[in-house]
């Protein structure tokens, strides 16, 4: 099948950028996305022009570095994948198909597709890890863990980091990232102790960072390749919440 | 010449404990004065970057991704080995340690093998420590599943997702100390030199992937971290990025490189649609627990799966390993599939594929339980290629999946030159010939937390050589040839780009140094190889500038560099005349096909030494004892 791409081009991160328009012709419905874009990419190489950069790495969906606005829609218009599992069948012959970077003002785009998520390490560096010494450990079994538990903090821990949750976002907000480091470490017993300076810190970093703030449009859910549930949110506001109370009577 | 492993003296199972206590340290003042370069940031990168700084070394970390958190030992599904016995099923250190020495075909290192299953339960530990949400039993004890190659159940898991969870608790770990400044992170950052100096490694050279500036880094030792090369077969399960190219430059600056020909291809891959194809899927091997793998006996038959008759079916892993049937070891199960289709009965695109049905599991089970057990993968399978593999058979073909081989090391991680170390996938020492499932992310985690610290003390305590200033003339040289290299690429302009030479140069080693090897297939590649690089820096087309992101150029060194490397595999292959694990020489198997290995001759492991571009490497042997395994015949009929 044949497509018109509409593709967002940005020299770097000071020069302007603006959609460009290619043809991407004998489109195998096979291909993943990503394919589709080598595809096109070859064929501007061999006449000479630079191709299209874009963040891809693993292309199975879990290492969270394709960052691609496809439609309007972070990762595209099938739910709960990231660009690299999308696949060319989920189009028609002759679609237009609008192809840009995840849009946010903490995500500065760097060149075309390729935006900047060095915000979200930022945030993990602030306080998303357990401080656990390498060699001070106890036996594994010796503090058991509700089944119920661990597979809570699993379906957070699941979160690849991509940023979809900021780009679907109308206000940029991180807070599905951020919640979801929360209620993984904040569930786990070993957590525990971390707790509240955990929850401050990450939200403090979240907002020095320059992310909005949560007007519950839950477009973040809808976008997450992952399926991070929303309650993840409610569970940062908690601990949130209980953290600047247990400070304000006895800080630390 | 032989090399010297250091393998510490008495017996194996004292040998870790004793050269704990024999090991030089380093003072607590003492260690924040010395600086140690780590390359890559999966499990073993990670892992050792963040311990080393709590240590209190000075620590500088170097990943080509935007974030350290996207490495690839991200994607590994299935689990992580561990000798903790919690199933009271007769687990041991020993069993662990002996199930690996003959999952590897009796080509690893013994010593190095026991420390690793020794190390195992103490990696289970830290990960719990750090959060890591690992399956549980109602009782709120952990849970385990059992996996190829062991009869004992001693693999801890996280859903599918276990080298995400295994990875993300490193990186936290990692995070936590950038945050306090023990380490400077360097995202986006290629290295493309290692740097020596009086024999010693001193510091690399890096390119960053944004601006395009080529900087010096000096350490009193650097640790690669780097990773496998199944990317020379251009289309592996392994990520894009993944490449050899930290691992070959230190080897063209003299590091000996073990074993290139030990690859593990993997049996259960989702096969190639076309020739776009980027990269290939990997499912996990646990679908083997219940579907059966057959093709049809008719050559080229076209018909669809449910229309051929069970008696024009072949159950060919079945009719000729009747006791363990589709559940044979990965290299046997891919070995077959290779063999029915090249001899015509393939299915699917380009006859490159077999299926895998599940049509009795689900009349047995009822496809509620199907569905419970394998779900996420027959969703996976669906998203990539269209098709309901409740309905109709999946079609699976191997893919490259891991590489055994590596840099050398001895018993201390450190390769032949002193201050370099190379731990996980990028070195040698555990998997010997063919690795086991769940041992990756094992071994990544031992030598990163556990190993690597140690060692490296007794290095830096021991050695006497100053830290050298970038300005040093070695680090200038280094500078100049990477910065010429990289101007060489732009100015090519030829005709081919780089990616239809990495898929050339791909088809050229699956095709005569894959899954099965001879001496005239190895001697083609080998003439063929080169003839490929030459055009490559005749031809190759880069578009672009030098002073910006530039994938292409990104590319064209990775390329470059494999295409190198390719020949170093392939004259590996050829020297090592036998049969064993992964490497399989058709030349060396029985009347039924399965594979004779020549203790006698072979019982070492090959490390080669560069020569220069044009010349054969130096073959260094390291002979290969075992003091209390008795090395047998694997067979699984």
């Amino acid at each position: 099948m044949d497509l018109k791409l509409k593709v967002w081009r940005q020299k770097n991160p000071e020069s302007p950028g603006g959609l460009v328009d290619y043809d991407a012709t004998g489109v195998n419905p096979d291909m993943s996305f990503l394919e589709m874009l080598d595809v096109v990419n070859e064929g501007l190489i061999e006449k000479g022009e630079d191709p299209i950069a874009f963040d891809h790495d693993c292309r199975e969906g879990i290492c969270g570095s394709c960052s691609l606005t496809i439609n309007g829609i972070p990762h595209g218009p099938q739910k709960a994948i990231a660009t690299c599992q999308l696949h060319m069948r989920h189009f028609e012959n002759g679609q237009t198909v609008v192809i840009e970077p995840f849009r946010a003002r903490p995500f500065p785009v760097m060149k075309d597709l390729i935006v900047d998520r060095g915000r979200f390490d930022q945030i993990i560096e602030a306080g998303g890890y357990i401080s656990a010494r390498t060699g001070s450990a106890p036996e594994a079994n010796s503090i058991p863990i509700p089944k119920q538990t661990t597979d809570r903090a699993m379906d957070a821990a699941e979160c690849i980091g991509c940023g979809a949750c900021v780009a679907a976002c109308p206000n940029a907000s991180a807070m599905l990232f951020v919640g979801a480091k929360v209620t993984h470490l904040n569930s786990m017993p070993q957590g525990r102790p971390e707790r509240d300076r955990r929850v401050l810190k990450m939200v403090a970093s979240m907002e020095e960072a320059g992310f909005g703030n949560c007007t519950n449009t839950f477009e973040c859910v809808a976008a997450c390749p992952k399926e991070i549930k929303g309650e993840v949110m409610a569970q940062m506001y908690r601990d949130y919440v209980k953290a600047l109370f247990r400070q304000a009577i006895r800080p630390e | 010449m032989s090399l010297n492993a250091k393998i510490p003296s008495g017996r194996l199972a004292e040998k870790w404990s004793n050269h704990i206590k024999d090991i030089k340290l380093v003072n607590p003042n003492n260690k924040r004065k010395y600086r140690i370069i780590v390359v890559g940031t999966g499990l073993a990168g990670a892992s050792a970057a963040a311990t080393l700084s709590e240590l209190g070394y000075q620590v500088e970390c170097f990943c080509y991704q935007d974030s350290p958190r996207r490495a690839h030992s991200i994607a590994a599904q299935g689990g992580i080995n561990a000798a903790k016995n919690y199933q009271n099923d007769g687990d041991s250190v020993y069993r662990l340690f002996y199930d690996t020495i003959k999952g590897g075909d009796f080509r690893s290192r013994e010593a190095n093998v026991y420390r690793l299953a020794e190390i195992s339960t103490n990696i289970i530990d830290h990960c719990v420590a750090q959060g890591i949400p690992f399956a549980r039993e109602y009782g709120g004890y952990l849970a385990n599943r059992s996996f190829g190659g062991a009869q004992v159940s001693r693999t801890f898991y996280a859903r599918g997702q276990t080298g995400q969870q295994l990875l993300l608790g490193a990186y936290s770990a990692l995070c936590k100390q950038i945050e306090g400044g023990g380490v400077t992170m360097r995202p986006r950052t290629e290295m493309l030199d290692l740097v020596v100096i009086d024999g010693h490694a001193k510091g690399i050279v890096v390119r960053d992937l944004v601006s395009g500036k080529i900087t010096s880094h000096v350490a009193d030792a650097v640790v690669l971290a780097t990773g496998g090369y199944s990317n020379v077969y251009d289309l592996s399960t392994n990520a894009r990025g993944c490449n050899v190219t930290a691992a070959y430059r230190a080897y063209k600056k003299g590091a000996y490189f073990a074993n290139p020909c030990f690859t593990q291809i993997h049996p259960t891959c989702i096969p190639i649609s076309g020739d776009y194809q980027s990269k290939l899927t990997l499912m996990s091997e646990s679908l083997r627990n219940d579907g059966r793998i057959w093709v049809p006996k008719k050559k080229g038959d076209d018909r669809p799966p449910n229309e051929i008759p069970e008696e024009e079916r072949d159950y060919y892993l079945e009719r000729k390993y009747p006791s363990y049937g589709n559940l044979a070891p990965r290299d046997i199960a891919s070995r077959s599939a290779k063999e029915v289709c090249d001899q015509g009965h393939g299915v699917g695109p380009g006859g490159f594929g077999v299926y895998l049905d599940f049509k009795d599991a689900i009349q047995r089970l009822g496809r509620q339980v199907i569905k419970e057990r394998y779900g996420n993968l027959f969703e996976m399978y669906r998203n990539i290629t269209g098709e309901n593999a409740y309905e109709v058979p999946m079609r699976i073909y191997p893919a490259t999946h891991y590489t055994m081989g590596g840099l050398w090391v001895d018993y201390n991680l450190m390769s032949n030159l002193p201050g370099l170390f190379v731990i996980g996938e990028a070195n040698f020492s555990d998997h010997g010939a063919n690795r086991l499932g769940a041992s990756a992310l094992m071994q990544g985690l031992a030598d990163g937390y556990f190993i690597l610290p140690y060692t490296i003390g007794d290095y830096l305590a021991t050695q006497r050589q100053p830290r050298p200033s970038s300005d040093h003339s070695a680090f200038k040289e280094a500078e100049k040839n990477v910065s010429e290299q990289t101007k060489c690429f732009l100015s090519i302009q030829g005709e081919r780009t780089v990616q239809s030479f990495h898929r050339e140069l791909g088809t050229i080693v699956w095709n005569l140094a894959g899954m099965a090897r001879n001496e005239a297939g190895l001697k083609e590649a080998l003439t063929k190889i080169p003839e490929l690089r030459n055009e490559f820096w005749r031809n190759v087309k880069v578009p672009g500038d030098d002073d910006t992101i530039n994938q292409q150029l990104e590319k064209a060194g990775r390329v470059a560099d494999f295409l190198e490397f390719a020949e170093l595999l392939c004259y590996d292959a050829l020297t090592r005349e036998e049969s064993c694990g992964g490497h399989f020489r058709e030349e060396h198997q029985d009347d039924n096909g399965e594979a004779i290995r020549d203790d006698a001759t072979f019982s070492h492991v090959s490390a080669w030494e560069f020569q220069g571009n044009d010349a054969k490497p130096t073959l260094h042997q390291e002979p290969l004892e075992y003091t209390e395994v008795k090395m047998a015949t694997r067979s699984y009929k």
